[in-house]
């Protein structure tokens, strides 16, 4: 649901339920798009990682 | 959240039932209504009443005892349009609901569903103690020719959604549209009634605005031997009983000891 | 012929045997496919349910599947947040549980919903207020987070890491996997405990019904409190298993001494709360709204002995085994109690939800019995073959046991 659906109404049930949703969502997002630029400039700079083994 | 939909939108009204338990024969003809009234589906062999769909349906209670005292009631249980504990979004089926398809109006009191937004998740039936939800088992069929019968102002019901009675709501906005139509804003109280109220022969229901003083349901419900089923559940449904029979009153309904008015543990 | 996929100082059986087991799993997954293909199209009249049992088998394997795969979350916490390093020899497994736990309690929903295709209508016009909604937005998210974490795992595979994007792609999400497991956790909390708020709001079902804390009920927290007290012993039931199919040794005894420990406590401090919770429930919630304890055991084979075998034999028993050193290090012990305490968090998941149900709250409404019918045992059954199949996939071509080259030398 978002915020211009009708059934949204201003109270604090919305926002906190809603927005914890959005929130896990956007660190979700925000998570694997760090860790794929991470690692697209490791692959980029051809710099050698040490292995987590 | 929902009373501030209800600003500026006028009068409220809380439409309600009451149940004369010595009147109902048991004949079934408020069942029968029910389901013409309301497109209800069926099939040939409806004979398991588990997966039937009903939206009134009559139960019989018997007092146990033998000739010359043996005495029987029915009855009948449309949905009991639950106002629930005292805060809104507490209707059992309606707080429970993860998608909003079916709500509480507080402008009239009716318990909606919608059936296009049902995915028929059931989590309502589960809440409901009045089995007063019924599910779409299968597709809806019609014999030959009959869907030509059908209500055009009821729309028929998927498989795999959950229904119940509206209190003919369908009827509510006819007479709306006729009222408004003779720029008039009160419909009467003959104006709007359930087919169930009207079928019945022996006047058993009585309907209308429970809140509306000029309504009988209003004087009913507060007659002595008025009761609600499973009121100490505190679903504070909007569908009364009456009956002047003392163990009808105590096999109806659940007691625990401290009830007053009257009604004492069986 | 695969031997470049398996991963390397480890042995695996021919490829010609992995594949004539993988068909044999496929037969019983088939027989389920063609229940859930059957519900489909033919509607939910395929199965036993009815308007007195709107909620069956599946919802109780689905609310079971879960508590089990709290495996996953627990160990993940235990590892990344309590840093029992350890743990780091089980962690991946208890991913791969939790991937398929969930993957099919998401599989049997969208099975029982009557409308599939009208599935999303819980995120797009969401009713706040249902627990159910806060169960169907933690479980997704959960999944994406098990997802996320299984990712690694298969781009650790010998050939895929051989790649530099993939390779460094893994190695940074395994860097952030406490944030990944601290987002996981809190997740998890809600919707355990949200599963539990499913009976446990219900107050037109005396049985189901549970005063609370907020908006909680007591049973969100008795939901929470026993997955993660089963999630353990699911982890070690499932590695055992494992072990025995492998026929060696994957995960050293003091890994899972630490898990049957720490579930053995667990489970402990849930049947005592179960217990203050039961007669609460019994004294108070139920009897104030005129349903006494007799009539929820009043119809067979919903009797007294349910709740006996539920907290006594499968919730004692096994905290017992599970408390004292010598029985937990005694392995066919172990495994008893991890049977007997996984088995009672199912049934206690059964009873929330169909018992709830079957007992009849209208005094004048009469109780009838339900069984399930093959398409729903066949549709529920369908997680273990599909799981046994992705377990048999993970450990042939993935180093999902770090511990096994050690254990095993070739």
């Amino acid at each position: 649901m978002f915020p211009f659906a009708f059934e949204w109404a201003n109270d604090p049930v919305h926002f906190v339920f809603m927005g914890s949703l959005y929130a896990v969502l956007v660190v979700l997002f925000i998570f694997m798009n760090y860790c794929g630029i991470r690692a697209t400039l490791d692959w980029l700079c051809k710099k050698d990682e040490p292995h987590h083994h | 959240m929902k009373e501030e939909h209800q600003k500026g939108h006028g009068k409220t009204y809380k439409y309600g039932m009451v149940v004369d338990l010595d009147k109902c024969t048991g004949c079934g003809a408020c069942m029968v209504a029910c389901m013409a009234e309301n497109n209800i589906s069926f099939r040939k062999d409806d004979t398991n009443k588990l997966v039937s769909n009903f939206w009134m349906r009559v139960y019989k209670i018997s007092n146990g005892l033998p000739f010359p005292d043996a005495d029987i009631s029915y009855i009948p249980r449309p949905c009991m349009h639950c106002e629930g504990h005292g805060h809104h979004h507490a209707t059992p089926c309606v707080s429970v609901c993860p998608a909003c398809a079916t709500d509480y109006d507080h402008e009239t009191g009716i318990v909606s569903q919608v059936y296009t937004r049902c995915f028929g998740c059931r989590y309502c039936m589960a809440a409901c103690p009045y089995h007063a939800r019924v599910f779409n088992w299968w597709d809806p069929r019609w014999p030959e020719g009959m869907e030509k019968y059908l209500s055009p102002d009821v729309s028929p019901r998927m498989r795999g959604v959950v229904e119940k009675c509206s209190f003919c709501f369908h009827r509510l906005q006819r007479a709306r549209n006729k009222a408004y139509a003779e720029k008039r804003r009160e419909i009467g109280e003959d104006e709007y009634q359930t087919a169930c109220t009207e079928a019945c022969p022996g006047g058993a229901i009585t309907f209308g605005d429970l809140d509306n003083p000029e309504h009988k349901v209003c004087k009913l419900k507060d007659a002595p031997g008025t009761f609600r089923l499973l009121e100490k559940l505190g679903t504070n449904p909007k569908v009364y009983y009456t009956t002047t029979r003392d163990w009808v009153q105590k096999a109806a309904d659940v007691y625990v000891g401290n009830e007053g008015n009257g009604v004492t543990p069986a | 012929m695969d031997s470049a996929l398996i991963p390397e100082g480890v042995k695996r059986c021919p490829l010609k045997w992995f594949a004539v087991w993988i068909g044999i799993l496929n037969v019983p997954l088939m027989v389920g496919v063609v229940g859930a293909l059957l519900c489909w199209g033919l509607a939910l009249n395929q199965t036993n349910m009815n308007n007195n049992y709107p909620f069956a088998l599946w919802i109780a394997a689905d609310l079971g599947v879960i508590a089990l795969g709290a495996g996953a979350f627990f160990t993940g916490f235990l590892r990344y947040i309590v840093k029992i390093d350890e743990l780091n020899n089980i962690v991946n497994f208890t991913v791969v549980i939790g991937v398929i736990c969930y993957a099919a309690a998401l599989g049997i929903l969208a099975i029982d919903i009557g409308q599939p295709l009208r599935g999303w209508f819980i995120f797009w016009h969401a009713n706040v207020h249902s627990m159910l909604t806060e169960v169907a937005f933690c479980i997704s998210c959960y999944f994406m987070v098990l997802c996320i974490e299984y990712v690694p795992l298969i781009l650790e595979n010998r050939q895929i890491d051989k790649f530099r994007f993939p390779h460094a792609f893994s190695h940074r999400l395994h860097e952030m996997m406490p944030a990944i497991a601290a987002v996981g956790v809190f997740l998890s909390f809600f919707h355990q405990g949200s599963l539990g708020g499913v009976p446990g709001v219900l107050y037109g079902r005396p049985f189901a019904y549970r005063e609370g804390f907020l908006v909680w009920p007591w049973t969100f927290f008795l939901f929470i409190l026993s997955a993660i007290a089963c999630g353990p012993c699911f982890t070690i039931l499932i590695t055992k298993i494992t072990e025995k199919f492998a026929r060696k040794q994957l995960v050293k005894r003091n890994v899972i001494d630490i898990l049957a420990r720490i579930s053995g406590w667990l489970l402990a401090g849930y049947l005592v709360l179960k217990i203050l919770d039961t007669v609460y429930w019994v004294s108070s919630t139920a009897a104030n709204v005129g349903a006494p304890a007799g009539s929820f055991y009043a119809n067979e084979p919903f009797g007294v002995w349910v709740l006996i075998t539920e907290v006594g034999i499968l919730g004692v028993i096994p905290a017992i085994i599970l408390l004292t050193k010598r029985a937990r290090e005694n392995q066919p012990l172990l495994m008893l109690a991890c049977l007997l305490n996984c088995t009672g968090i199912f049934m206690n998941r059964w009873i929330m939800t169909v018992q709830s149900l079957a007992v009849p709250v209208m005094p004048f409404d009469k109780f009838f019995s339900y069984h399930p019918n093959w398409v729903e045992w066949a549709t529920t059954l369908m997680p273990l073959w599909a799981g046994a199949i992705v377990i048999s996939l993970s450990y042939r071509y993935l180093p999902i046991f770090p511990q096994e080259k050690e254990l095993n030398p070739l």
